[in-house]
């Protein structure tokens, strides 16, 4: 059965702040797939509840790699570089993962939390000696993935503000014009050829350097997939943390008796990173498309073989098959793993950072700014608009001076 | 040759890496992966998932020497 495909801002309207629009949840009463168009690409299928979304993203007869030639279905312009992680399906992706997956395991970065705690206590120094008040995204939020990924990757963290411009160009859905998103990918191809050429000179002890070394001395990957990789680690790596750290504090004191559970105990704080991760959807679109390879029965249609479908993980985040009262945040909360980092051969290569990273933001801002809250109104708060990730562009915060 | 896998649950995040990698040796079931088979004939696909596998829950080993083959330390 293939309805006509509605377009998603006729489906949705415009998300305000972390809303969901009541239409996800009628979607998943009535039927999970739908027929959709999004703002470029070909039509595509909708997946909203939990189960489905799992097979779409876990099943190998969904497949990223098909995607190749098609005009995808996408909330973005950019469709990404060509040999990105996200454009293979194992055993090639396999062989591109295992170059950087190492680097990402929960005992390794358990290795980086002590730095990432002495970041975040270095960001809160500063924003006790300047304030109260501060500006949670600029003081703390951004600088504090920002310097682990570079440290990480071997991207020096004074080039900042151009690789954010960039970065922000690979994410724009309308905040940029297509000519600038053009432009900006292309800067950033520029720029991380240069680090490139600096690490083969000067060879170095980081991710880049050991992508470099699995080039030139052992050929497990081209040059094309050596700067994509670089690329999506350096942009990846930091913009949703960067959000989600803003996203949770905002979520968190807006639910005040949430937050006095997690001040009351901070050790709850792993498990409210779950929560938080489900409750907050970080973006407010779809997700890559995948193609179907083969006719499969999904949700009650026939999705054809060469169909995209995309997925809604903020809305299979809320699936009532699947969770109590999902629209409620619970810190407490014990049932299924979320569908926050995605699921799959492309589950979030830095999932288990950005827990760590997340975990210790909101540990250190609870411990060290006592009374923590918005300096002025909710109305004091930016929102991003026209990209791919949801949440604050200025959060203004302020605390109990001691 | 025959190799022997385990996955520990306990461990286990239930990212799905496993069975969309290698999807005749790994299931998800209930959000936590197992191995389809404990017993295989080597397989490349099979070390992928070991070596891709977020929280290294996943070991593979020779079933005579009890040598470990993935995942690398």
């Amino acid at each position: 059965m293939t309805t006509t495909a509605r377009s998603w801002s006729e489906m949705f309207g415009a998300s305000e702040r972390l809303s969901i629009d009541p239409a996800f949840a009628e979607l998943r009463r009535e039927q999970s797939l739908r027929r959709v168009r999004l703002p470029y690409g070909e039509p595509a299928w909708l997946v909203t509840r939990y189960e489905d979304a799992k097979v779409v993203l876990g099943d190998p007869r969904f497949s990223r790699a098909a995607a190749r030639g098609r005009d995808e279905p996408r909330t973005r312009f950019h469709v990404g570089s060509p040999g990105s992680l996200l454009h293979h399906d194992p055993p090639e992706h396999s062989r591109l993962r295992r170059l950087v997956a190492k680097a990402f395991t929960a005992r390794r970065v358990e290795g980086l939390r002590p730095r990432a705690q002495q970041i975040a206590d270095q960001l809160i120094d500063r924003m006790m000696a300047q304030g109260p008040p501060a500006e949670l995204v600029e003081d703390f939020a951004l600088p504090l993935p920002i310097t682990v990924i570079c440290e990480l990757l071997g991207v020096p963290v004074e080039d900042r503000v151009d690789f954010r411009l960039w970065s922000d160009a690979f994410l724009s859905t309308t905040r940029f014009t297509p000519d600038q998103v053009t432009e900006y990918v292309g800067r950033m191809r520029e720029y991380m050829a240069g680090l490139i050429a600096e690490h083969r000179e000067t060879p170095r002890d980081d991710l880049i350097g050991a992508l470099v070394t699995a080039r030139d001395e052992q050929d497990r990957l081209s040059e094309e997939e050596l700067l994509a990789m670089a690329e999506g680690i350096l942009v990846a790596g930091h913009e949703t943390t960067a959000s989600q750290i803003p996203n949770f504090v905002y979520t968190l004191l807006t639910h005040p008796e949430q937050l006095a559970a997690l001040r009351a105990d901070p050790g709850l704080i792993p498990q409210a990173v779950e929560e938080l991760m489900r409750y907050v959807p970080l973006g407010g679109g779809a997700g890559s498309a995948r193609y179907a390879l083969e006719d499969v029965e999904l949700g009650g249609v026939t999705v054809r073989a060469g169909e995209p479908v995309v997925v809604a993980l903020q809305s299979a985040n809320r699936d009532e098959s699947i969770y109590t009262h999902p629209d409620t945040l619970d810190l407490h909360r014990q049932e299924a793993s979320h569908v926050g980092f995605g699921h799959g051969p492309h589950h979030c290569l830095g999932a288990q950072l950005a827990r760590m990273e997340l975990q210790v933001a909101l540990g250190a801002l609870l411990r060290r700014l006592p009374g923590l809250r918005f300096a002025g109104t909710e109305q004091d708060i930016v929102w991003k608009t026209g990209t791919a990730t949801r949440g604050p562009a200025r959060l203004p915060i302020t605390w109990d001076r001691p | 040759m025959t190799w022997l896998i385990e996955v520990d649950a306990s461990t286990c995040i239930g990212s799905g890496i496993c069975a969309g990698t290698a999807p005749g040796h790994f299931a998800v079931v209930d959000g936590v992966s197992h191995p389809v088979r404990a017993e295989v004939d080597p397989a490349d696909p099979a070390i992928d998932a070991a070596e891709s596998c977020p929280v290294e829950a996943i070991t593979i080993r020779d079933k005579e020497t009890g040598e470990t083959l993935a995942p690398e330390e």
